[in-house]
Formats: structure tokens, sequence, C-alpha cells
């Protein structure tokens, strides 16, 4: 490219950055960060167009993990998309099976029994601590800490996956709720397991702050970069710990109170800057709220069936109808929409992924930034590819 | 003071660094090849077929080659071709059996659900995950004579589970061995009770959750 070039603003907020182009500055260089790229986390291609070292453009490119998700979801049974659920954000299969089951349940008004619901709860939130363990642990690495902090948030990460493994029989491809409940009952020394974990993390979460959060490089890196605004926010439907980071109060399970997550109490942690450092903080402190959710609903856990009796596992129809299911996941709002037409298969199966919605405005945040900056902002947004492109 | 972050921070990791050398909260590994964790209870792999007997496993194979599992299955990873003829299974009960019974382990995904629509406790999975191969295509499909294991080897890997399945499948060999009983005299006797997943009753028909009927 040569001469001036005509910038192209921001299709959601209308953003953009003034190059200079004059002989002694140069041309813009278009850079093609991935999709092989090790900071892009997965296949994921970004076309950053820079002056100098600042980012005037980006285009994000996906796409190469495309895998037929939702056509797929067409063509096998109710029961049969279970699995693949488990492989669209693969670090948090029982949340995404608890929205695929949601979903399904709301369509056939199939009631859940309350053991399974706590279940439910409980995984839940394990599945929040070892998905923003791991994020503490990446974005640190794209900072520039390279392997200290992500191992020892994978240490910790690795005990809830033993304890998934012990319950579900698969450390990351649960497959482990059902419509109507759940799939094995967890027997008593899996809670005693979950307890100590419980019980355990706050301490590691100390520790791991000590390690970090104070540290100056890291307030230095993250602080004042890519900033998101409230209203962008909205706008764009961004949802989870990235628009709380802007300081907008929006959590699912305040807002639907879907399970039994109206009987606990915990707060909704907001940020104020809605920059990196927000973002990181507002998974830390998430964390610590569900623990303290899993402080509740562990002892509370009350006995009974786990699976509704009348429930069905072969040769499920629901009546024809749409239902639209949604949690709060980790990375955001995580929803199925089916249509039935009353056949054993859905008419319509789509997935509403969290991460590919946060990743809309990717190009807002990282206008005028380093290109340094847009690896860490890329890190910040918490995205895991199998859901992006599905 | 700037910097004191950064100390604190190298406090953290000295205390690791030690702490590796005699806290096993601090050193989790293990020295893969030579050292092995144990595997949980119910931890899955790749499915295998009980067969009642060791010694004949073609004979005792509890599979009747329904062809639920081939249907059910998500990645479609089952091949089953039943049999035209029947054969006496473990109980002596004449049943049709599958003369070819295939599962491709490079599309399996270990998703249990073969197990869980098997009305006859035929299928169940595999503890094994030392498979890797050189060879692509047949090393990796396994035939009906490499997927069938003894019911004991079951009760190895799953010891909770199988207790129960053999309660149940012994509960309904009874419930049959009565009803025959009740059959050939006149008075007709308490029904058996139903596999619970073979004939499950249908759950009553609720509401859609709102919304337009799809087209």
């Amino acid at each position: 490219m040569s001469g001036v070039e005509p910038m192209f603003p921001s299709p959601s907020s209308g953003a953009h950055v003034n190059a200079v182009h004059d002989p002694f500055h140069g041309d813009l260089l278009e850079v093609s960060m991935g999709p092989h790229h090790p900071s892009t986390h997965g296949v994921f291609r970004m076309m950053v167009t820079l002056d100098g070292e600042t980012i005037v453009k980006l285009k994000p490119v996906f796409g190469y993990l495309h895998r037929n998700h939702e056509k797929l979801g067409e063509n096998t049974s109710y029961l049969g998309s279970m699995p693949y659920t488990d492989r669209l954000d693969y670090l948090n299969s029982m949340t995404n099976n608890w929205a695929y089951a949601l979903a399904v349940e709301k369509l056939a008004g199939q009631p859940v029994p309350e053991r399974a619901e706590y279940l439910r709860v409980i995984l839940a939130e394990l599945t929040r601590l070892l998905n923003h363990v791991c994020l503490a642990g990446f974005l640190l690495q794209d900072t520039g800490a390279s392997g200290t902090p992500l191992m020892y948030a994978f240490r910790e990460r690795e005990k809830i996956l033993d304890l998934f493994e012990s319950l579900s029989g698969s450390r990351m491809m649960c497959n482990y709720q059902r419509f109507g409940g759940c799939r094995v009952d967890a027997s008593p020394e899996w809670l005693a397991g979950a307890q100590t974990i419980t019980n355990n993390f706050g301490r590691f979460l100390d520790e791991y702050e000590e390690l970090i959060t104070g540290n100056e490089i890291m307030m230095a890196r993250t602080q004042g970069v890519g900033a998101l605004t409230p209203e962008l926010a909205i706008s764009a439907g961004i949802t989870g710990p990235m628009l709380r980071a802007t300081g907008v109060n929006y959590d699912l399970r305040k807002v639907d109170a879907y399970g039994v997550y109206s009987r606990f109490d915990f707060r909704v942690p907001l940020g104020d800057h809605g920059d990196t450092y927000d973002r990181y903080m507002i998974r830390i402190l998430e964390m610590r709220e569900s623990i303290k959710i899993l402080q509740q609903a562990l002892p509370a856990l009350p006995a009974g069936p786990i699976m509704d009796p009348k429930a069905k596992i072969r040769g499920f129809r629901p009546k024809a109808g749409e239902a639209y299911g949604r949690i709060e996941g980790p990375k955001g709002e995580i929803g199925f929409y089916l249509i039935s037409d009353g056949s054993p298969n859905p008419y319509r199966y789509r997935v509403r992924p969290p991460s590919l919605v946060n990743l809309t405005v990717l190009e807002d945040m990282c206008l005028g930034q380093t290109i340094a900056d847009a690896v860490i902002i890329l890190g910040s947004v918490d995205i895991v590819l199998g859901e992006v492109d599905r | 003071m700037l910097g004191s972050g950064l100390l604190q921070g190298l406090k953290v990791t000295a205390k690791n660094l030690v702490g590796s050398f005699h806290d096993p909260e601090r050193l989790t590994t293990l020295e893969y090849p030579e050292q092995k964790a144990k595997l949980p209870e119910n931890y899955r792999n790749f499915p295998f077929l009980v067969s009642e007997n060791a010694t004949d496993p073609m004979g005792t194979l509890r599979c009747v080659g329904c062809q639920i599992c081939e249907k059910e299955c998500p990645p479609q990873c089952i091949y089953i071709e039943k049999s035209k003829d029947k054969k006496p299974d473990a109980t002596g009960k004449m049943q049709v059996y599958p003369v070819v019974f295939d599962i491709d382990t490079s599309v399996c995904m270990s998703c249990q659900i073969c197990v869980e629509v098997c009305p006859f406790e035929a299928i169940k999975m595999d503890q094994v995950f030392e498979i890797a191969t050189k060879d692509r295509f047949t090393a990796l499909l396994l035939d009906r004579n490499q997927l069938a294991k003894p019911n004991s080897y079951y009760h190895e890997i799953h010891p909770t589970e199988a207790a129960e399945v053999d309660a149940r499948l012994l509960a309904e060999r009874k419930a049959a061995e009565e009803k025959a009983k009740a059959a050939a005299t006149p008075k007709p006797a308490v029904a058996p009770t139903p596999s619970p997943t073979a004939t499950a009753p249908k759950p009553p028909e609720a509401p859609a959750a709102g919304g337009t009927p799809a087209p």
C-alpha cells in the first residue's frame, strides 16, 4: 500500500485511527497473525493493518475450526447432540451440557429433580473456577509471564478435572447432563473431594494474586489497554465477565435465576474501566463468588433421585414448538435455540456462543493500540475457537 | 515502592520451588510411563462387548444384534450385521446374534450413548487408553473378536456398576422364569418387571414451551 489510505472506521462503533502518511513514516503494513500463531488461542487469524506499531485496522478471520455443529444437530437425535455440545467450548463442557439440557427441557416441559439441580449448580460453578483460572493463566502468558502463572493455574485446574473424571468418566468431554436430570449420582466421597477443593481454592487464589496482581509490569501492560465502553458493549451484545468489566450489572444467574440460583447468596462483581486489567480482575472476583456459592450448595445438596423417573432416554420426541434455553456460562450467555417439528431430530438447532459475540468488538478495542497489546486484548476476551467456529 | 509487587511475586515462586521438594501439594506431577495414576472407576474410553464366558466369548456374547446402538451412535461408528439363524446364548435361550460387529475407534468419541441405550447390558465402556498404532485404518477398526471381553473383566474395571448390572440381569431372568411358569399354569401371575431402558413408559406429552409450531 502506498500514499494516503482511506481509514476504514470500525463497523460497530465507527471508531478509527488516523495514520500519518508522509514519506518519512512510510507505508502501512498488513500483518497476518494466525491462524497458526501461538498467541491467537487456537486457529484464529487477525489481519492487522499497522502504522508503525499502531493498529489502524483489524479484520478477524475465522472458520478454520468449523465442524458443522448446527447442521449435525439437525441430523442427530436430541440425545445424540449432547456429546457434541461438549466440543463447543471444550473447557466448559458441563455448562454447555446444562444450557442444551435446559433448552430441551423447556421444549419438552420436562421437570428436573432437586438433587440434579443442585448438582448442576455445583458443577457449573466448578466449571467457572476451571475456566477463569485457565484464562488468568493464559492472559498472563500473553503478557509475557511465560510459564509460571499458567502452570500454577493448571495445577489447580487439574484437581477440578480429576473431580469431573471421577464423576462423569471423562476429564473434558463430560457428557454428563441429561434431559430431566444427570447421568450419574455423586458419591459422598466425591462430594467430600469437591468440598476439599472448594476449601483450598481460596488459598490458591490468594497466592495467585500475591504472585501477579500487584506486579508493576502486569499493571503497566494491562491498565488502560483495550478499554470498552458500556454503551458499545451493550449494543454489541457482549455478555459475561467482559460486559461486567465495563460496569454493566447483568448476570443471568441473577436476571433469569434459572435452576436453584435464587437460593444462594452471592454478589456480581463489576468493573469500572472496562480495560484488560478489569477483565482480569473480574475473573478473579468471580472465582471468589463461585467459591461462596459452592460453600452454600455442597452442604445443602438434598437427597433423592437425580433423574426424573418419567424422563426418556431413547426415542425422545418433544412436541412441535420452539424453545430457547440460556445460562450464564463462564464466558457469557450460552444459549441453545431449538425448533421441534415432532420428529426425533430438531428441525432447527442454533447455538448462541458467547465467544463469537464477544469477539465482534475486538477491532474497537484494538484500534490505536500497539500490536503487542492486541495479543493481550484478545487473551482477555477469553475465546475458545471450538465455540467461535462451531 | 515500585517493584515491590515484583518481589512479592518472586517470593511466591521461591515458596513453590522449595515446596516442590517436600510438599506433595506443590509437586503434583508423575513420571508417566514408569508411574501411573490410578484411574477412577467411572473412567471411560472406547466400548467393548460383554461376554459371559471367557473361554467361549463368541458363543456367550450378550449382544443380540438389535442395532439400537448402531442407530443411536452420534458419529455412526458402529456397524452391525445380525444373523439370520438363532443360537443358544449363555442362558440357553435361542437368540439372534451379531455376525458382524465393528467399531471404528478412529471415529468413536467415547460418549457412552451406546451403553446407555443398550437394553441388554451388552456393550460397556473400557478403560484401555494406550492404544496408539502406526496403522491408521485396519488397526483402529475393531471387529467382534477384538471387542469381546468377559464379564469378569467388566467386574474388574467397573466393580460397582457391574454388580448392579448383574443383580438387575438376575432379577430379569427370575421374572422371566416366573412368567414362563405362570404361563404353564392356568392362573396368570404378576407381570415381570421390564428392563428400565428397554420398555420405559412414555412420558406424558407436556405442552411445548411457548412459541409458534414449527413449519
